[in-house]
């Protein structure tokens, strides 16, 4: 079937059925929060607490370290144990610099000023206030959504297109979110309406569970916003990426290497917009976050409200336990996660799900055979590239031919993996693949550059010696002259 | 008598001219070879390929005065690619030109030691080092192309290669 705007993917089953079961419960309090400082995108924040302090539910603990960066608050009222490198999931187990918080479970919270009402501030107010809230994607990029915001606000005709369409199957967070907390991401759309002078909102999710859906249109009816539209898009894996969302609702590509801005759209997460909307009405900062604990690994699956720094281990432990089939814990959804080395790691604001897989989630993998040029990782791939031949110069390691295939327009959805009948992890090679090319793109352009200051300079030399002989054969002649 | 001898210079003309088209076209390939080469080499314009820098070399290697083993700051990647173009027979830098590096180095002023000469800035080939006359002088590292021209100039000593900032 043709669908506009959008090539390939898959359709998946979603494995959510279980986890959306039951209602959303806060997860239960733990003794000790670790909190990595550069668990956003950009540079790490910096501590503005020491050990030994005391810190409230809410406080701020580290500011922007410059630069794209992002704020980081207490989740519990408590005394700050220590600030130290400990182990993290984002980069894969190896530790980074922390604040761990230990929890007096009191959960005295900061008294933040309320902030006005946010019609009352200029959009450039209302987006910096945003940033002092500790926002970020909660898709899964954790990119500071102030930047974002600015980014875009000098873009006219800006449309807010808010992700509701879960990315990758048996990430259930954002539904879960969309059912019990629909007045929130309605009432952060209106936020994010003033803070970039935008004047359509879209809200997309997927055709495939009535629930999000039913508890949205109510919301959006009970604002009585007309500028905020529901729109349902077909449940096919990767529909929920940014740049394939944004061409099946609005029908436009994303330009490669540009940003959705570049077409007039910014794409925020649900999790994110609903963030921003107990930051500004509520004066409550980014704190805590949904989380999806999945897999046949774990006795009861389910979505928790958990705080940040949070250990996995807890959360498993809040959830029954693992079960006996437990084999491999992921953070992220099935085609995309990444596998963690153990448990011991803290809950931060890019965790939207956690699998404890058993080999029943696994996509049972042979061993790896020659490519034999079937072409069915073409026909999905939604970013419309041929991975087959990218195969063939990543095992060459022909990166001119990587970068005019458009390895860098790779996604790393999966897709091709999934349908690949010789079992070759194409993704795995792509997203290995990446950083040598970057490399090389870099140093082409430095050079270009070095290349540029040195004519420049053999330019300047030149002129300067024709200059002075020039100057020097006018006084001979004035001499001369004289004489 | 006549007719022979204006055949023959009509000839000779039309030679003369079509040896002189040739001579510009195969100048204009030539110079479009230099810039081919050129693009390959990695503009660290140490000139440790015993020419002024990357232009003069690639034009030494068009004209077939040089060969392609000279360029240790491209390592043996470049000298791949160079003789790929050229259709040479590939083989590695040559170590009598210099010792191929493994990782990226730029380099540094020790601020505290620099007298403000300005001899290395007259010696830095990109415009990399700023200062002025009885000033201190820095290196901006992000331009530092590490051809280490400007360690020799240098009265005091103070300018050693550092690993490049990532």
């Amino acid at each position: 079937m043709a669908r506009p705007g959008v090539r390939g993917g898959l359709r998946l089953n979603a494995h959510t059925e279980r986890s959306t079961e039951h209602p959303l419960r806060p997860a239960s309090p733990v003794e000790s929060l670790v909190l990595p400082l550069d668990q956003h995108a950009g540079a790490a924040a910096v501590p503005l607490v020491k050990p030994g302090d005391r810190v409230l539910h809410g406080q701020p603990i580290a500011e922007p370290g410059g630069g794209i960066s992002a704020w980081l608050h207490s989740p519990a009222s408590g005394t700050v144990a220590a600030i130290e490198p400990r182990p993290a999931p984002h980069r894969m187990g190896a530790p980074t610099l922390s604040i761990v918080v230990a929890n007096d479970k009191r959960d005295e919270r900061y008294g933040a000023a309320s902030p006005p009402r946010f019609e009352e501030l200029s959009p450039q107010q209302l987006r910096d206030t945003i940033g002092r809230g500790g926002v970020v994607g909660l898709g899964g990029a954790v990119f500071p959504t102030a930047t974002k915001l600015a980014g875009a606000a000098d873009a006219s005709g800006l449309r807010l297109l808010l992700n509701g369409a879960e990315c990758e199957p048996y990430i259930s967070c954002d539904d879960m979110l969309m059912r019990e907390r629909a007045r929130d991401i309605v009432f952060g759309a209106r936020v994010l309406l003033h803070a970039l002078a935008a004047q359509t909102c879209v809200i997309a999710i997927e055709d495939d569970t009535p629930q999000p859906a039913a508890a949205l249109s109510a919301a959006i009816a009970e604002a009585h916003d007309d500028r905020i539209q529901l729109r349902l898009v077909a449940t096919i894996y990767p529909a929920g990426g940014e740049k394939q969302l944004i061409a099946t609702v609005f029908g436009v590509e994303v330009p490669t290497g540009g940003l959705p801005a570049d077409v007039s759209t910014v794409c925020l997460n649900v999790g994110t917009v609903a963030a921003v909307a107990q930051w500004i009405r509520d004066a409550r900062p980014l704190t805590s976050r949904i989380v999806t604990v999945t897999g046949d690994g774990v006795r009861e699956q389910r979505n928790l409200d958990v705080p940040l720094g949070t250990p996995m281990a807890a959360l498993i432990y809040d959830c029954g336990g693992y079960t006996g089939r437990m084999s491999r814990l992921i953070m992220g959804g099935s085609m995309m996660g990444q596998a963690l080395p153990h448990d011991d790691l803290p809950v931060i604001k890019a965790t939207n799900c956690i699998i404890a897989a058993s080999p029943l989630d696994l996509q049972q993998r042979g061993p790896e055979m020659p490519c034999i040029r079937c072409g069915n990782c073409s026909a999905v791939c939604p970013a419309v590239l041929l991975p087959q031949q990218l195969h063939w110069y990543t095992q060459a390691r022909d990166l001119q031919a990587l970068e005019t295939h458009g390895l860098l327009d790779c996604i790393e959805c999966g897709c091709c993996d999934y349908v690949c009948p010789s079992q070759i992890p194409l993704a795995e090679r792509f997203r290995d693949m990446k950083p040598a090319l970057l490399e090389k793109l870099t140093a082409d352009a430095n050079a270009d550059a070095a290349r540029a200051r040195f004519d420049a300079r053999t330019a300047r030399l030149d002129r300067i010696e024709r200059e002075r002989d020039a100057a020097l054969a006018k006084k001979r002649q004035e001499l001369t002259k004289k004489s | 008598m006549l007719p022979a001898l204006l055949t023959m210079i009509g000839l000779a003309a039309a030679a003369g001219v079509a040896a002189a088209f040739a001579a510009r076209r195969s100048e204009r390939d030539r110079n479009r070879l230099v810039e081919e080469i050129d693009a390959l080499l990695p503009q660290t314009q140490c000139g440790r390929c015993t020419f002024a820098g990357c232009r003069p070399y690639a034009a030494a290697l068009a004209n077939g005065a040089a060969d392609i083993n000279q360029c240790p700051p491209g390592g043996h990647a470049t000298a791949a690619a160079l003789a790929s173009l050229l259709g040479r027979e590939a083989k590695p830098v040559d170590p009598r030109f210099g010792n191929v590096s493994t990782r990226p180095m730029v380099a540094w002023i020790d601020e505290g030691a620099c007298i403000g000469c300005v001899k290395c800035i007259q010696a830095c080939p990109v415009d990399a080092i700023v200062g002025a006359s009885k000033f201190m002088h820095t290196v901006i590292a992000a331009h530092c192309t590490g051809c280490e021209l400007c360690i020799p100039p240098c009265p005091v000593d103070c300018i050693v290669m550092r690993p490049a900032p990532t």
